[in-house]
């Protein structure tokens, strides 16, 4: 079954479709975004889409070298990769360049690359190698006890711990999408489960009066502790889990008024309704909603969107650039693109449970996580589902490091996925 | 592949969401549609007047007045006739043109100004015609008026941000105003208030056809809050008028409170130069003045060696040491000798001097003698100057004083290591660093630094941060309320004040006396060597309960009771008084003038740092 020369034959081809249309509306959306009439050439680099076509370009040239390097080589250089876009992370906080507040950037001349963009696909490969193990067969996965916990913890905070001080919360967030692949590897389920309950819990607590949640949490305590009368120990696991969800309420009022930032307080208290600020903090936003909602059912057609002809959303061609596709293309644009995007990651994981070596399906678990992670948070955050996190939508937004690193993160993982075959 | 259903679980949860909620505002709610036809809308801001600032007695320093900007949007701008607009307000025609090239410049889709500032007379007349030029639109604004003029130095005067400063404030947009100078620049924030806007539909014609979505974006424009400055604008505008003609500063602060009555520098300029159509004209003008450089706040930027005000520090600190009491005499033999050092006198007594009359009669042998005392009560000299040094330090001399002004300088108190770099260590004794004993040598003092001094003898021992507004809106600022002390105890003042006193009475500053107050001052004369020496005063009065500290510079004024004296010995009794009873000497003031002794010396006689840009 060893054959190299089918390489191409192995690919997949629709997952790759997807990410060419993607990249191709991305950068129709960016024309669209920032259009000018003085330079109305697609191709000027004076403007953002002439430069995104040059990041595109880029892209294909990683992409060729990709798909031309030997699948096995990027687990062997894993750990490598690792540690130097973990000290090129590291030296952007002394030598990297302030833009818009955050540190997160080296400058060479008018270009300037955003190390954390890198530090994804780095991370994964190196979880991915050190949940693999070494030499170990498919099919044994569940005899082997994970590997080392702290190890994994330290992989995967070592670059949260230099992304937060740039400071970049947004980029930072996205390093929870590695439960996922560890969920996947044998980490115990309620870990996840009871993550999501503290997030749930943490915002009926901000907008629900305290004494309506402790009430409901007792209710909800005993209804379960009667349906499950007959098992052995729920008496003391809802016990348990009713003092902790208590005293967790308690804790996010303090939490809130005096550990979070005063930006990000506000930025929440906005979603939540809690304060209207339409020309403040809540402005992104708020011109966000007003821009895509103006779409109607068909879109106003390309570059017809007034919203985003005058400039009214701010961050147009990078987190908000979803604004032009709702404005221009509606509701059938829009879904288009929240299709296209599910699609892809359906596929990602599909791809990546048929994989036969540990590392590729924990790879691709990885990139499936954290690309579901960018889209989710972008997408809720323009149709103001989420607080306005700064992060790319990924293949969309405007910037070479975005797309790039997008890019090195999916081809790698499609470059190992025609390699399966070759693994007996 | 069980595992995976979580992941899927959770995508298709967030795809459902995400498609529901772009159903609900793209379809369900209409609220959020556009007329999307030809009618465009226009953003258009809505300025904040700025606060109007007062003085302490409640008269208008600062107020507004209505102006009117005619902006273009270059891509709108069609065919027009260009010479009836040029004639409508009053521009050349070449202007017109480098305007909207500009403008084209910096953005086809954003409008830019192409007149600023038009008064309301031509306001009114364009604004019938103003259909008649497509892509053409007025902006109302406010500006800013001063009533009584005077105290530029103070309010400082606004101006227009430029792109870089934009790049560093991203709340401000192009033609937006800000503080450049003065209170206007370091109460920013307060004076400001917050822009307003509002979104208006217009057709092709250029006519606006309402507001958009019935102003549901709309916002108000909230004012900026009213200012309540420590100053007294009348007696501001006094001391500018005594100031005429001569070069300096003056400061005045309000000693149980901390307050700056007056602060002025001269020469100066009227400060509605820098409003309206003539603005840059005359902003250059004042500018590229490199010989007056009126726009250089002296009062708080130029740095002097005080000269024999310092004495009085010197004295205080002697006293706390315990190296000087009031009955210790120190006999003068036309100057103060130790080997081959010689620093002259002309106190005129070659009897034993005590404190008091040492003061009065500023004897240099007196205060010499005395900081040799204060060295060398130390082992070594290192020791004396560094006690020496931190006890003038807990003056409020040579650090910033922190306090509401966007500009000051530290000036230099020296110590031990200042010396030990220069001369080497151990290269220096107490008589190498002789002059600081009379205010001269290597110390150096801001105006503002040296009416504070005036401040902290007249409260015996105390001082408050002084400050230039009381209070912001409604409420009064407190951050100025504390009482700093200084390492001399109250009960070594009481011999000082009463030299002070003497040197009204029987001292250098006999001529300016007034029977009707009891006044406390120290002459100054520093050596310049670039010209004529400075004349320099320091006072407070009355003697008991004072209202009132002041300090005055000269510059090339000759001596210290020559010119400073006279002019604070007014000030003070037209602050205390309200009226003048030495209409002569008043005279003399106003009409004296020094500007021959800066066009002798055109570019040698600047005070030390005055050669710098301000700041």
């Amino acid at each position: 079954m060893r054959d190299n020369r089918s390489i191409f034959a192995n690919l997949d081809w629709i997952s790759i479709l997807i990410y060419f249309l993607l990249v191709f509306l991305g950068w129709i959306s960016i024309y669209a975004a920032v259009y000018n009439e003085d330079h109305s050439r697609i191709t000027d680099l004076s403007q953002e889409y002439g430069r995104q076509l040059l990041f595109i370009l880029g892209s294909l040239i990683l992409i060729v070298f990709i798909l031309f390097t030997d699948g096995r080589l990027f687990e062997k250089l894993s750990i490598p990769i690792y540690v130097v876009m973990l000290a090129l992370l590291a030296g952007v906080l002394v030598a990297g360049s302030k833009i818009s507040g955050a540190r997160s950037w080296y400058q060479f001349g008018s270009f300037s690359l955003q190390p954390s963009e890198f530090m994804k696909f780095a991370t994964a490969l190196a979880l991915s190698k050190l949940l693999a193990g070494d030499g170990r067969e498919a099919g044994t996965r569940s005899k082997k006890r994970m590997p080392n916990k702290a190890l994994i913890a330290l992989i995967i905070l070592l670059p949260v711990a230099f992304i937060l001080p740039q400071p970049d919360l947004g980029s930072a967030l996205v390093y929870a999408a590695f439960l996922f692949p560890l969920h996947r590897e044998g980490m115990p389920a309620w870990v996840i489960y009871s993550l999501i309950w503290a997030v749930f819990l943490f915002i009926l607590s901000l907008i629900v009066d305290q004494w309506w949640l402790w009430g409901g949490l007792t209710g909800l305590g005993i209804l379960l502790a009667w349906i499950f009368r007959k098992e052995r120990h729920s008496w003391w696991v809802l016990s348990a889990i009713w003092v902790l969800s208590i005293g967790m309420s308690l804790s996010v009022d303090y939490a809130f008024n005096n550990l979070l930032e005063d930006r990000h307080r506000n930025r929440i208290n906005i979603l939540l309704g809690k304060a209207e600020d339409p020309s403040g903090i809540g402005y992104n936003t708020n011109q966000s909603i007003i821009a895509i909602g103006s779409g109607g059912f068909a879109g106003k057609g390309f570059l017809e969107g007034t919203q985003t002809k005058f400039d009214f959303v701010p961050e147009q061609s990078t987190d908000f650039i979803f604004c032009t596709v709702g404005e221009e293309w509606g509701f059938v644009g829009s879904v288009l693109v929240v299709v296209l995007f599910t699609t892809l990651l359906v596929r990602i994981i599909l791809l990546a449970e048929r994989q036969r070596s540990a590392f590729s399906r924990v790879y691709g678990y990885s990139v499936a996580s954290i690309l579901f992670l960018h889209v989710a948070v972008n997408l809720s955050m323009t149709v103001g589902l989420a607080p306005v996190i700064g992060i790319p939508l990924p293949f969309f937004s405007y910037g070479g490091s975005s797309l790039w690193g997008f890019t090195l993160l999916f081809f790698i993982f499609i470059r190992l996925d025609a390699y399966r075959m070759q693994i007996l | 592949m069980k595992k995976a259903y979580l992941l899927f679980g959770l995508i298709g949860f967030v795809s459902f969401s995400l498609i529901v909620r772009l159903f609900y505002i793209q379809i369900i709610d209409d609220s959020y549609k556009l007329n999307a036809d030809s009618n465009a809308i226009r953003k258009i801001k809505l300025y904040a007047p700025r606060g109007t600032i007062f003085d302490r007695e409640g008269r208008v320093m600062v107020a507004n007045q209505p102006a009117y900007d005619l902006l273009a949007i270059p891509n709108q701008v069609q065919a027009f006739d260009s010479i009836k607009l040029c004639a409508l307000v009053g521009i050349e025609l070449k202007e017109l043109r480098r305007k909207l090239n500009e403008a084209r410049a910096y953005s086809r889709y954003k409008p830019s100004p192409v007149v600023q500032q038009m008064s309301q007379r031509d306001f009114g007349r364009l604004g019938e015609q103003l259909y008649s030029f497509k892509g053409f639109y007025i902006q109302k604004r406010t500006l800013r008026r001063y009533p009584e003029g005077g105290a530029a130095n103070v309010v400082g005067f606004v101006g227009e941000v430029t792109d870089a400063y934009i790049k560093n404030h991203p709340e401000y947009e192009r033609a937006d105003l800000h503080g450049a100078t003065g209170i206007e620049k370091s109460y920013e924030e307060a004076l400001r208030g917050v822009k307003g806007v509002r979104y208006v539909l217009v057709d092709v014609h250029n006519r606006e056809k309402g507001s958009f979505r019935g102003g549901a974006y709309d916002t108000t424009a909230v004012p900026g809050s009213n200012l309540v400055a420590t100053i007294d604008l009348e007696l501001q505008l006094y001391a500018e008028q005594l100031m005429k003609n001569k070069r300096g500063s003056i400061v005045a602060i309000e000693p149980s409170t901390g307050e700056i009555l007056l602060l002025v520098t001269s020469p100066t300029f009227d400060p509605n130069l820098l409003v309206g159509r003539d603005r840059s004209k005359n902003y250059r003008i004042l500018e590229n003045d490199s010989f007056a450089k009126p726009l250089y706040d002296r009062a708080l930027l130029a740095e002097y060696p005080p000269g024999s005000p310092f004495k009085l520090v010197n004295a205080l600190v002697g006293l706390q040491l315990g190296t000087l009491d009031t009955l210790k005499t120190y006999t003068c033999h036309h100057g103060f000798h130790a080997g081959s050092l010689h620093v002259a006198c002309h106190c005129g007594t070659s009897y034993p001097l005590r404190l008091i009359p040492g003061i009065a009669k500023s004897c240099n042998n007196f205060f010499c003698s005395t900081f040799r005392d204060i060295i060398q009560s130390r082992p070594t000299s290192q020791e004396g100057m560094d006690v020496w040094s931190q006890h003038v330090k807990s003056f409020g001399l040579g650090q910033f004083l922190q306090n509401d002004l966007p500009t000051g300088r530290k000036g230099l108190v020296p110590d031990a290591d200042y010396y030990d770099r220069a001369f080497g260590y151990k290269g220096w004794r107490a008589v190498s660093t002789i002059s600081l004993g009379i205010g001269q040598g290597e110390l150096l003092l801001t105006p503002l630094q040296m009416a504070n001094l005036g401040a902290i003898i007249a409260n015996r021992g105390f001082y408050y941060t002084p400050h230039i507004v009381r209070t912001v809106g409604d409420t009064a600022q407190s951050r100025f309320e504390r009482k700093r002390t200084t390492l001399v105890e109250p009960r070594h003042f009481e011999p000082v004040v009463e030299g002070m006193h003497q040197v009204f009475e029987a001292g250098t500053a006999r001529g300016s006396r007034i029977e009707s107050i009891p006044m406390c001052g120290k002459t100054g004369t520093a050596e310049n060597p670039h010209g004529q020496d400075h004349s320099i005063f320091i006072a407070f009065a009355p003697k008991d309960n004072p209202k009132i500290a002041i300090s005055i510079i000269v510059e090339n004024g000759y001596w210290g009771s020559r010119w400073a004296a006279p002019i604070a010995s007014l000030l003070m009794e037209r602050y205390l008084h309200d009226s003048i009873s030495r209409p002569e000497m008043e005279k003399r003031m106003i009409e004296g003038d020094l500007s021959s002794e800066y066009r002798l010396n055109s570019d040698r006689d600047k005070p030390r740092a005055a050669g710098e840009a301000e700041q």
